[in-house]
């Protein structure tokens, strides 16, 4: 088995070649299929618990403490431990509540989560998806996912729950708008909506760069509106402790609570895995136009390692607003997006149009 | 036209029903076994009734069963942020009950022990109200600094919370050797450490966003609903009673009374910040002259207060601490009765709260400064 770290394109391909030598195309594409969903899965669930790990390490780093350090060393296993103790939790559906709904609506939030993670190119050769329409379907199913949080406030029958869903509704219905439109700004500079084709053309340069002021602006709109779509602080008015206890899974226990817990922690890799993609250069490495040498050896660092580089980077700027900011309040949320981030990003289409229009980019 | 007018007539008939929610008595923001009935029309608050009595321990019945000394051990379970400010206002009423003179060493002591049970539960204040903010950091960076006064309480009594060091008559114990050292310390690490909160918190473009222009108190409000402390002052009503009503060493200290009179949630949170700073401003005029001399008058086996009514109030972190004792000359009152400042605090939230939004109702409450023990007694 042919194995290259710089390029996975050999390997999947001695997979494919392998198999199909033994055994019948229906075959080999039913092992094939069962190979990704499980690599997708065993993926999703070491990440998912990795970043519950970083994420309170680096909560501990913020407030002086050493977080987890008992469970193993440095506390690597806490997460583990807790994943376990989820699982074995009793399932608590609450008397009144709408059985069928309430318990589809924890599968739907992390389904979604599941599609948007296939078309993410993680190095050379590596994604399943490549479509020619990549970011918009990106942008229409990650929109399913407000339906799941809406059912589980609904279907619940709690007071909290319903407040919280209708929020979080609210809040991801407008903040989409922004996503969205900071991706078209980024369309327009790249020229296609394929994901491989948008990672392709940053192979001299990444687009933030390339861009320059139009698309450092749609960056950090896509980073705050990519924070609210994910529903984490400072924008966590589904949620919201203080206010809601819990908001929409309050009733929620064991697996179907972990299902959301860990949809949210999907859901923050797959819009930093989005910003890196479009914005940061995908698994391309750092390179300085003329500067050979320096770029050389960037190209020495494979590109599954700059893409984890700069998807971890967002992921610690994300958290870094979470454990500093202060919770908004659910009309300055609204005021926020409709009033700001809305008409900034539409003239930011214009200036990005007319950048590419009169070829001033880089 | 006609469709226009067809639409208009359905909107009017879109009714929002009112709803009703319990925040409490379990509930994250309540900070203790409070009941708020919450009536509710959307997000927008329109009614919010407190409803008390799930903590009642019968405190003040339970004195009367007591002797004079002993009471001072309760107050301690009641305000347990202003432990020492309680101890300090049943012991200034029985001493003045007896007409005793304590020593300058124990008013000195007293009041800087005052003042450092203020900074810490000031500094606990803001730490819950970071985090029902949403900013959970903040936590931890108060926590921190309390950390250290609350060392101090410990190796002066052995306690770290309920202090019980004013007892009538004096002191319980002198104070440690250590004791001017540490508080100085203190007072230097922590005069570096305030601004970092600002820079967390107060500066904070969202965090002045959510107080700024909330929740109003007026003046004339906080007069009539019987208002105290920080709450009051940030309404501009000049209720310190350690400027106007000097006990202890009070007199003995230059210090600026903290007022505002703007009255919203900033303002409450404003004057309490300043207030720190006020705090540390008489611990370090009292804390290197210190008089030599006892630390208590010897008082007798049995405190028998004469026959009559003697009150004495005393300005704690959440606002006036009143202690009203009825004697019929036996050793033990014939009736006592506390007046404590977050019961008359906590029943404004309605008349503030309303028509403001539940973030709002949380942050509000947040700024009166809660200790559920201390409204149910």
């Amino acid at each position: 088995m042919a194995f290259n770290i710089y390029d996975f394109t050999t390997l999947t391909k001695s997979i494919h070649e392998g198999l199909s030598s033994q055994l019948s195309p229906t075959a080999t594409l039913a092992i094939e299929w069962t190979i990704v969903g499980l690599a997708y899965l065993l993926f999703v669930a070491l990440f998912g618990l990795f970043l519950v790990y970083a994420e309170r390490k680096v909560c501990a780093a913020f407030q002086q403490r050493m977080g987890p350090m008992r469970v193993g060393p440095w506390g690597l296993l806490q997460t583990i431990a807790d994943f376990i103790k989820l699982l074995m939790k009793e399932l608590i559906t609450p008397r009144d509540a709408d059985k069928f709904l309430y318990n589809l609506a924890p599968f739907i939030v992390i389904i979604v989560s599941f599609l948007v993670i296939s078309v993410i190119p993680f190095a050379p050769g590596l994604s399943t998806f490549d479509f020619d329409i990549g970011i918009f379907f990106v942008t229409a199913v990650s929109s399913v996912g407000v339906i799941g949080i809406l059912l589980a406030g609904w279907s619940s029958n709690n007071k909290y729950s319903l407040i919280g869903a209708m929020r979080s509704g609210a809040q991801i219905v407008s903040y989409e708008l922004s996503v969205g439109l900071s991706l078209i700004t980024m369309i327009i500079l790249a020229e296609t909506m394929q994901i491989s084709g948008i990672v392709e053309g940053q192979r001299e340069m990444w687009f933030i760069f390339k861009g320059h002021i139009p698309a450092v602006i749609a960056f950090l709109v896509f980073i705050i509106a990519g924070t609210a779509e994910t529903n984490r602080g400072p924008f966590d008015l589904a949620e919201a402790e203080s206010e809601l206890t819990a908001g929409f899974h309050t009733e929620y226990s064991g697996i179907k609570f972990a299902f959301f817990f860990l949809a949210e922690y999907i859901n923050l890799f797959i819009v930093a895995a989005m910003a890196t993609t479009v914005f940061l250069g995908g698994w391309m490495p750092l390179h300085f136009g003329d500067f050979e040498g320096f770029n050389q050896i960037m190209d020495l660092i494979p590109g599954l390692f700059w893409f984890f580089f700069k998807v971890l980077g967002v992921i610690f700027l994300m958290m870094w607003f979470k454990w500093t900011f202060p919770r908004l309040r659910v009309d300055q949320i609204l005021n926020l997006e409709w009033k700001y981030l809305l008409p900034i990003n539409l003239f930011n289409i214009l200036l990005m149009a007319a950048v590419v229009l009169f070829g001033l980019h880089f | 036209m006609d469709e226009l007018k067809e639409v208009m007539i359905t909107t009017d008939e879109i009714r929002t029903d009112e709803y009703l929610i319990n925040m409490g008595p379990q509930h994250p923001s309540t900070h203790g076994v409070l009941r708020l009935l919450v009536q509710l029309e959307g997000e927008i608050v329109h009614n919010v009734q407190p409803h008390i009595g799930y903590i009642h321990s019968g405190i003040e019945k339970m004195t009367e069963s007591l002797s004079y000394p002993q009471i001072g051990h309760l107050t301690d379970r009641m305000d347990y942020l202003s432990a020492h400010q309680n101890n300090e206002a049943v012991a200034l009423c029985v001493e003045n009950a007896l007409q005793i003179e304590v020593p300058d060493r124990v008013k000195y002591i007293r009041t800087i022990m005052s003042e450092l049970s203020r900074l810490a539960s000031h500094q606990l204040w803001w730490c819950v109200m970071g985090m029902d903010m949403g900013a959970l950091t903040t936590f931890f960076y108060g926590l921190r600094d309390r950390e250290d006064i609350l060392d101090i309480f410990e190796e002066t009594c052995g306690a770290r919370l309920t202090v019980n060091y004013s007892i009538p008559g004096g002191l319980m114990f002198d104070i440690h050797p250590n004791f001017q050292r540490d508080v100085k310390a203190f007072i230097t690490k922590f005069r570096t450490k305030l601004p970092e909160y600002d820079r967390l918190l107060s500066g904070n473009v969202i965090f002045t966003e959510r107080t700024k222009g909330v929740g109003f108190l007026s003046k004339e409000d906080a007069i009539a609903y019987g208002v105290t402390g920080p709450t009051a002052r940030a309404s501009g009503f000049a209720c310190d009673l350690r400027k106007h009503r000097p006990y202890s060493a009070y007199d003995k200290v230059n210090f600026n009374e903290v007022l505002s009179d703007v009255g919203d949630t900033y303002a409450r949170y404003q004057v309490r910040m300043q207030e720190m700073w006020e705090s540390m401003n008489i611990i370090e005029q009292l804390i290197d002259n210190i008089p030599e001399g006892d630390y208590a008058v010897k008082m007798k086996g049995v405190v028998k207060l004469p026959e009559g009514e003697f009150y004495q109030r005393v300005e704690t972190a959440r606002g006036e601490f009143g202690v009203f004792i009825v004697s019929d000359g036996k050793k033990n009152p014939y009736r006592v009765k506390f007046r404590s400042p977050g019961f008359s605090n906590l029943f404004t939230i309605n008349h503030i709260a309303k028509g403001w939004k539940i973030a709002d109702l949380v942050a509000i409450m947040s700024t009166f400064d809660l200790v559920i023990p201390d409204i149910d007694r």
